[in-house]
């Protein structure tokens, strides 16, 4: 098995776990209300576990260093999460429509890996299914409330969904071991990923009487596998990595 | 660029600056049973906000099946409940001294092992 192609996996995997982990964490403590604050936090912290686990494989199969180093110690380049989960949480209408999007694509993504020929992947992604379902289900229940709750909560989700669906799309940006990893069993691509997407989000976006707009291939935002990020990333990072950074030997 | 994280922006806020505070008064309360394991009893947990059915689930979920095992919840409308008055705990005053309606009360050990000594002997 090619261990460039893996490792391309599962940083793009992890880097997009933990930078959407950290900025819904950012919730916490200013949440809508408090049983919503808790919801939250709660699934902010299953995604910094997700790309623990990932940092983890990584480390102990592949010879990366250890989670801690890659998760704080990295140059923005070096990450290689999407533009979209750099985005800040802007309001909740943005954040939970990002919950959206983003969820169901992770969770057609680790369906697609529990038949991974990477045993540990396999593992893993057996392991979060029951906590990514209950993430599904969190965004898709809010959608539909939200979608068909009055004409002004329609509009901020339809609004919301227009501003993130190009930044979506740039989730399924193609790698360069995509055919490798494909015929290796590994994964089965970026391409299959995403119309799996499309069937899944559409009857939920139906149920919520939001329109999926249409986005031409040229809008679609990429660059974030190859480690080109938006202007957010960078402070993120800044204060994700504030703390380790003044002494990054330091025993906790 | 300066932080993103409104935990940190907000204590920039001008004097006046914030709006009218919002309550839930537009939620519902939910009476929240968890159930520890399949067969077993719901224990009623506590209350959450919500809207729907759906949405006091989904809350729920996390503020109450969040620690230890969980293997289903249930939401009640807090409205379906019924209950007695406070003032009638009269009723269930005198109840702790009819012990004669508490197993324990009954002193039957000796009775009950006299008689498996006599089916033993029987054999």
């Amino acid at each position: 098995m090619n261990n460039e192609a893996l490792k391309d996996l599962l940083y793009k995997m992890a880097d997009d776990a933990l930078i959407i982990g950290h900025r819904n964490s950012e919730w916490t403590g200013i949440g809508p209300m408090l049983e919503e604050d808790l919801a939250f936090s709660s699934m902010a912290q299953d995604k910094i576990g997700h790309a623990k686990a990932l940092y983890q494989i990584l480390h102990e199969i592949l010879g990366e260093p250890e989670p801690d180093k890659v998760a704080f110690l990295r140059e923005e380049n070096r990450f290689k999460c999407c533009q979209f989960v750099e985005l800040p949480i802007g309001e909740y209408d943005f954040s939970l429509v990002r919950q959206f999007l983003f969820d169901h694509a992770e969770a057609v993504r680790y369906d697609m890996l529990t038949s991974s020929s990477f045993q540990p992947l396999a593992l893993l992604a057996k392991k979060v299914k029951g906590e990514i379902k209950y993430h599904v289900m969190h965004a898709d229940t809010f959608l539909k409330q939200l979608g068909t709750g009055n004409e002004e909560s329609h509009a901020r989700m339809q609004s919301a969904l227009n501003y993130a669906m190009p930044y979506a799309l740039g989730i399924f940006e193609k790698g360069p071991f995509e055919n490798e990893l494909i015929q290796q069993g590994v994964f089965a691509g970026e391409e299959a990923a995403k119309n799996k997407w499309l069937e899944k989000i559409a009857p939920v976006l139906q149920a919520a009487g939001l329109q999926l707009p249409e986005i031409s291939d040229d809008k679609i935002i990429y660059g974030g596998r190859k480690g080109f990020h938006s202007e957010y990333l960078k402070p993120l990072l800044d204060e994700m990595c504030e703390v380790v950074r003044l002494d990054p030997v330091a025993e906790w | 660029m300066s932080s993103l994280d409104p935990r940190v922006n907000r204590l920039h806020l001008k004097e006046g600056a914030t709006g009218p505070v919002h309550t839930n008064s537009h939620l519902i309360t939910w009476e929240v049973f968890h159930q520890e394991k399949r067969g077993r009893q719901h224990v009623h947990v506590g209350v959450v906000h919500a809207s729907s059915p759906e949405m006091a689930l989904i809350v729920a979920k996390e503020a109450f099946g969040r620690r230890g095992k969980t293997a289903n919840l249930w939401v009640v409308k807090t409205e379906d409940v019924y209950t007695f008055q406070t003032e009638d705990e009269d009723m269930f005053e005198t109840t702790p001294e009819k012990t004669f309606r508490d197993p324990a009360d009954y002193k039957v050990r000796d009775r009950i092992e006299k008689f498996q000594k006599q089916q033993l002997q029987k054999v």
